[in-house]
């Protein structure tokens, strides 16, 4: 397995601060991983490679990479994307995002992403908490959870991420988790090489700012807790009690034509059209 | 291949990016790693090491490389298929990410 | 005149969309927005243009800070790219005109100016953003705030708004009111060598020399299409020249003071004034916008009444044009400053007066134009 740390190296930025900034035992690190593997599998050139963060731990991640990249504004992550996306298509465009950042404050441009379908890669790392700001709930905090700002327990529901981006009209949804992070590799590289919206949801513990109020005693506990709960969606389905279990797996996987190329068709009719009555 | 594999492979910890967290050492399967006085993972019984593949893709800070030692038409590549450890700590590994061969096995670069 | 030149295509065009035209004249290819009264036939008319054109991009976004995001990443891609926008929408884009000053992204936005604040007058004129257009971004930043007072100068300013974005790597807010973008009138459509047209600057070193936020002699780092082989940082947060985050004081203070100095080191290139009648000027009228065009008939008024009346009409509203205003301020008794708000200008004004003379505002929250006679009775 050298080669897996080996590989990575060839992706970092050298120069940058290591270790990493994240907390002992926290699971961006290892999306990170899955993320450089899924662009070498693919044979990616490093120059064509944009990686768009937002702001939130998650966001820390653009820095060490070494493709093109942006830390944008909090939220607007694929907003960037897109601009970056229908400006130049040849480019494979990746939104790396928190819960917060993607589901709560970017809420409609992933809805609007997802139904316009743009040719963005969007790896969103749900942790269930707002880590950087100190641990307050996001909208993606499971009911009765404790934080910051729910002190006496979460009231309110957790967006099912799944079926949000399904209904918005995705082209591939899916979800994996650090523990299982050969199949998080797996999804990963399969949205990069789809078209359309592609979204990958990495379930990665937070355990500083959301383990510790909530029972875990550790960072491993979590990643315990992790390979308990996540089942593979084909084993899911066939389970009788389905209840605190989480379905993994490639959920939404449709042949649908990006934004970008679906617009390139359209100026090339004009064209066309004009280059007739001509 | 777990008993095979056995006593072929090298294991390093880069003291400087592991930060304790624990993950490597509680889930190893051949309880290659234990936590050294600062907290830290260090290698305790490398011989047993298996090369399941589980500590390295799963080490957050890139701070554990194994490394099959002189593979002779082995490249000590992780089975996630046949060894028993991978199959328990990995349940849903049905593909292997595409890696290159393995380069300079006992030179690690530590940036 | 042996050969007649060629005749010139006109057009009979609205403000917003003389905006368009300047804009494509200017090389722009990307538009995204999001509709909103009174700016909305510029949108309209870009998302018939720009998909004639071989690379051009029209996107219709959510709202209008996704517009202003994908403007920004279209830019960072190598566009020349822009939006349009009115009061609401104006105040949703702020935290990203923040986002593109700091990371020193080219683009240019246009605001039509209606009344009031909130949903206020959507169809009517106002001024009252004029204040926003500065400083509407938390923080210390530069920015380029300019204003069209007539159908050919909204095509006019709209290449030089993009002009200047690409010269000084920064956004360039070209501020028009419901008045000005809603005038229909005659004006010949730009041909090729028109205008001169800038494009920012490249890197041309190796990439792994190129530090994309470096000092240069004019303060303005060249700047790579993303995917062109130099790999670089672009974020909010205050960076180093490389790019990457830094809060060091010196490196801070270091950035800001270059993003500053970039743009105060050419005020004699950005600072846009016509002057109308000012040289034997005792009252002087200061004026932007479809004010101006009262002010232009007042003063004709008033010299044709015998009046030493002259008017300064600012095309630059920020970097507010001190010199101009400060020089005229010296040799005249009055200052008339008529404005579609409370009194935006005239704060600048009155900051850089200094007791060189008197300063009267002519002041209209009304949803109503300010009229020739309004400004003759101050100035006769």
């Amino acid at each position: 397995m050298a080669e897996v740390t080996q590989l990575i190296h060839q992706y970092l930025r050298h120069n940058k601060k290591f270790p990493l900034v994240f907390c002992p035992g926290c699971g961006h690190g290892i999306v990170l991983g899955s993320l450089v593997r899924g662009v070498h599998a693919l044979g990616l050139d490093k120059d064509d490679v944009v990686v768009v963060a937002g702001i939130g731990c998650s966001g820390r991640i653009a820095a060490y990479v070494d493709f093109n990249t942006v830390h944008a504004t909090h939220g607007r992550a694929l907003t960037i994307a897109t601009g970056i996306k229908m400006a130049n298509p040849e480019l494979t465009v990746i939104a790396v995002m928190g819960d917060g950042d993607a589901f709560s404050i970017g809420g409609n441009h992933l809805i609007h992403a997802a139904r316009r379908n743009i040719g963005v890669t969007a790896l969103v790392l749900n942790n269930f908490i707002y880590g950087m700001t100190g641990g307050q709930c996001s909208s993606t905090t499971p009911e009765g959870a404790y934080s910051h700002t729910s002190p006496m327990g979460q009231l309110e529901a957790a967006f099912d991420i799944v079926e949000l981006t399904r209904a918005a009209g995705a082209a591939g949804v899916s979800r994996g988790t650090v523990f299982h992070v050969k199949a998080l590799d797996g999804l990963v590289a399969d949205a990069l090489t789809r078209p359309g919206f592609n979204l990958v949801e990495a379930l990665t513990p937070c355990f500083t700012q959301y383990g510790r109020g909530n029972g875990f005693k550790n960072a491993v506990e979590m990643f315990k807790w992790l390979k308990e709960r996540a089942v593979p969606l084909e084993a899911y389905e066939k389970l009788e009690d389905k209840s605190g279990r989480i379905p993994i797996g490639t959920f939404v996987r449709r042949d649908v034509p990006g934004l970008e190329a679906r617009y390139a068709a359209m100026r090339e009719k004009l064209r066309e059209m004009k280059g007739g009555a001509a | 291949m777990s008993a095979s594999s056995k006593g072929q492979n090298r294991v390093v910890v880069y003291p400087d990016w592991c930060k304790g967290c624990g993950i490597c050492i509680a889930f190893c399967p051949k309880h290659v790693l234990a936590a050294g006085p600062d907290g830290k993972a260090r290698v305790v019984a490398e011989d047993a090491c298996v090369n399941c593949g589980f500590c390295e893709p799963h080490c957050p800070d890139f701070a554990i490389v194994v490394t099959p030692r002189a593979a002779n038409g082995r490249n000590g590549r992780a089975n996630g298929n046949g060894a028993p450890a991978a199959g328990q700590d990995a349940p849903e590994s049905p593909e292997q990410p595409q890696q290159p061969a393995p380069k300079e096995p006992d030179k690690e670069e530590h940036p | 005149m042996s050969q007649v030149r060629k005749k010139r295509r006109e057009a009979f065009l609205l403000g917003n969309e003389a905006v368009v035209e300047g804009a494509l004249a200017a090389g722009c290819s990307f538009y995204a927005g999001y509709p909103i009264t009174p700016s909305t036939e510029i949108m309209e008319t870009m998302a018939k243009r720009l998909p004639q054109l071989s690379d051009g991009v029209f996107l219709q976004m959510e709202d209008e800070i996704a517009s202003m995001g994908a403007v920004i990443g279209a830019s960072l891609a190598g566009r020349k790219a822009m939006t349009a926008t009115s009061g609401p929408g104006f105040s949703l884009m702020q935290e990203q005109i923040g986002y593109a000053a700091m990371t020193e992204t080219p683009l240019v936005l246009v605001n039509v100016m209606r009344g009031g604040t909130s949903t206020g007058l959507p169809t009517s004129p106002g001024q009252g953003d004029v204040q926003q257009a500065r400083w509407g971004a938390h923080g210390d930043h530069p920015i380029l705030v300019l204003a069209a007072s007539d159908v050919p100068e909204c095509l006019e300013m709209t290449v030089t708004a993009f002009n200047f974005a690409e010269k000084y790597r920064t956004p360039v807010i070209l501020l028009l009111d419901e008045i000005t973008a809603h005038t229909r009138e005659k004006i010949s459509l730009p041909e090729p060598g028109d205008f001169e047209i800038f494009s920012r600057l490249v890197p041309t070193m190796p990439p792994e020399w190129y530090k994309p936020y470096e000092e240069t002699l004019r303060g303005v780092p060249p700047m790579p299409p993303i995917g062109k082989g130099y790999r670089f940082h672009v974020t909010g947060l205050t960076h180093d020249l490389q790019g990457f985050p830094t809060s060091r004081p010196e490196e801070v203070k270091a950035l800001v003071e270059r993003q500053f100095r970039k743009i105060d080191r050419f005020f004699h290139d950005v600072q846009l004034v016509e002057h109308v009648a000012t040289d034997d000027a005792e009252v002087l009228v200061v004026a932007y916008g479809c004010v101006a065009r009262s002010a232009r008939l007042a003063v004709r008024q008033a010299r044709e009444a015998g009046a030493k009346a002259g008017l300064l009409i600012l095309k630059t509203l920020f970097p507010f044009p001190r010199i101009h205003v400060e020089k005229l301020m010296r040799a005249c008794r009055l200052v008339v400053v008529p404005e579609l708000n409370v009194g935006q200008i005239s704060r600048e004004v009155k900051r850089v007066n200094e007791g060189h003379t008197t300063v009267r505002t002519i002041n209209r929250v009304d949803g109503l134009i300010i009229t020739p006679s309004q400004i003759l009775k101050e100035i006769s």
